[in-house]
């Protein structure tokens, strides 16, 4: 077997092992509802698309996210086990790369859970299939830059609920930036190129603009290379801080 | 015999604090190393070297002829490793551990049923391997810490206290496991009961301060004591080689 599908395995079975598995799929599927249904106003726009429900996708994994990511190293340094996982013959990358996909798989299967909506939008309309895949791409690479934000926050405390703070933090900074109300804010004193450079570090920007249904290369290779970057960045922080 | 382990100078400090200063360690295949010394004096940080969790401040450490620095992952391949405190993850049950660990260290899918079973019966753990590990008892999560350690027959094996928290007869086993597995591995224990080193061990090294102040035979360690005690003779030496001066005169 791959040295990292050994690592996924392991941190994919173990979110089933505890409450949180269940806990985490319910709330995701009864805010999607909550969201779709009432707020977002589903049966009053007389139009069955998911639009309601993907553009609060963000939003739920801002708090969703960093409660999958929270335990995974910082519960190993708790636990000692970082001890054990670091003396594998498995490199770090593997390491980090398994317990990311565990994670984004997990968040993967709470996305998947909410197909029923799709259905019941498909037989009640005619919506543009196309858009609906995008939503659901742009919604698996939130969920993933997210948790590559949570996984490097957890690498760095042995604590879970600081890891979870500080991500939801972080989180909702880089979402944040590319807020009208944060861009406006900016656009009365800063040049618009740099109001262009905050609003294109946004999670927000990139994610509405896969949304709207044409998936542009600009789009996921900003998430993918974020998610990229902060891996690296998490195998260096785990490097250091196990010799400490 | 082969040189299995070979640590060069080792240095190691945390901040102001210099745990270990200036270690160095041969061990052959077929000897058993008792490592001994007061609480502090730099045991875990000599041995978490020795397994490259953490990186010294100098020096280096070959395993098997691969360096850890180099060649990380084919060095790591040649030991197990029992960490102090023994940790492992609470919530999967000893089977689901022992197969997780038994396919990072590469072993064949067929064959680690028999490698569990096998590992179990050694360390008497059949009766709890679907147990989860969270609701053992101290001394079978130990067992199940040696259990990892040795699944894959490895040619070196690094125990940070692998008979603390153990009961008499379970003391004993593990004794007998260890001195069996001794004649053709490398081994490093570390332990505070010194008739332990007098059971299992071929050498003895004793650690003070981070430095290596004795290293030796347990014969040529109980030697040491002058023949007017005649009780107690290892801790004796232990005591002398160890604390500081004015405290023994006292
Ligand atoms: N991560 C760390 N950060 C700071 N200091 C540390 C760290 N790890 C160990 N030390 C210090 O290094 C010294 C040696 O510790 P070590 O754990 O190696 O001792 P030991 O010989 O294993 O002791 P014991 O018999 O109590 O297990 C101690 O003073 C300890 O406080
Ligand atoms: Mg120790």
């Amino acid at each position: 077997m791959n040295p990292w599908r050994v690592i996924f395995r392991r941190e994919f079975r173990a979110y089933f092992s505890t409450p949180l598995a269940a806990v985490f799929l319910v709330v995701f599927l009864f805010m999607a509802g909550v969201f779709s249904f009432s707020m977002g106003g589903l049966f009053e726009r007389g139009q069955a698309d998911m639009r309601s429900f993907f553009q609060f996708v963000p939003w739920l994994f801002l708090f969703l996210a960093p409660a999958l990511s929270m335990r995974l190293w910082a519960e190993e340094r708790r636990l000692g086990t970082i001890e054990i996982l670091t003396t594998l013959p498995i490199s770090l990358w593997d390491t980090v790369v398994g317990k990311f996909l565990a994670a984004w798989s997990f968040s993967l299967v709470a996305l998947a859970l909410t197909v029923p909506l799709w259905i019941t939008v498909s037989w009640l309309g005619d919506p543009d299939q196309g858009v609906i895949a995008a939503g659901y791409i742009a919604s698996a690479m939130v969920a993933g830059i997210f948790l590559a934000i949570g996984g490097f926050v957890s690498a760095l405390t042995k604590n879970q609920v600081i890891a979870f703070v500080v991500t939801i933090v972080a989180c909702f900074l880089v979402l944040l930036s590319g807020f009208p109300l944060v861009l406006n804010f900016f656009r009365g004193w800063v040049s618009p190129a740099a109001v262009d450079a905050i609003a294109s570090v946004s999670v927000l920007t990139h994610f509405n603009s896969l949304m709207r249904g044409v998936v542009e290369f600009r789009d996921v290779v900003y998430f993918v290379s974020g998610i990229f970057a902060l891996m690296v960045a998490t195998t260096f922080v785990v490097d250091w801080r196990k010799s400490a | 015999m082969r040189e299995l382990i070979s640590a060069n100078n080792l240095h190691k400090s945390f901040a102001e604090l210099r745990a270990v200063n200036g270690v160095s360690l041969r061990v052959n295949a077929g000897e058993v190393v008792g490592f001994l010394g007061p609480n502090g004096a730099g045991k875990t940080t000599t041995m978490r070297m020795l397994t490259g969790f953490h990186d010294p401040s100098s020096g280096s450490v070959s395993l098997n002829g691969f360096s850890l620095a180099d060649d990380p992952i084919p060095a790591r391949q040649t030991f197990g490793y029992l960490p102090e405190g023994a940790p492992a993850y609470p919530d999967m049950t000893v089977r689901e551990y022992l197969q997780f660990i038994a396919s990072a260290r590469g072993i064949a899918r067929r064959e680690i049923a028999s490698k569990i079973d096998d590992v179990a019966g050694r360390v008497r753990l059949r009766g709890v391997l679907d147990q989860v590990i969270e609701t053992l008892s101290k001394g079978f999560k130990r067992r199940v810490g040696i259990a990892q350690a040795i699944i894959h027959d490895p040619p070196i094996l690094i125990m940070d206290e692998p008979t603390d928290g153990l009961d008499p007869n379970q003391k004993h086993e593990v004794r007998e496991l260890i001195r069996t597995m001794g004649s053709t591995k490398a081994i490093v224990l570390s332990t505070h009961i010194l008739e332990e080193v007098e059971a299992v061990c071929t050498r003895a090294v004793v650690i003070a301060a981070g430095r290596i102040v004795f290293d030796g035979t347990p014969e040529e360690f109980e030697s040491k004591a002058p023949a007017s005690i005649t009780r107690n003779r290892m801790d004796y030496v232990f005591r002398q080689l160890t604390a500081p001066a004015a405290e023994v005169a006292l």
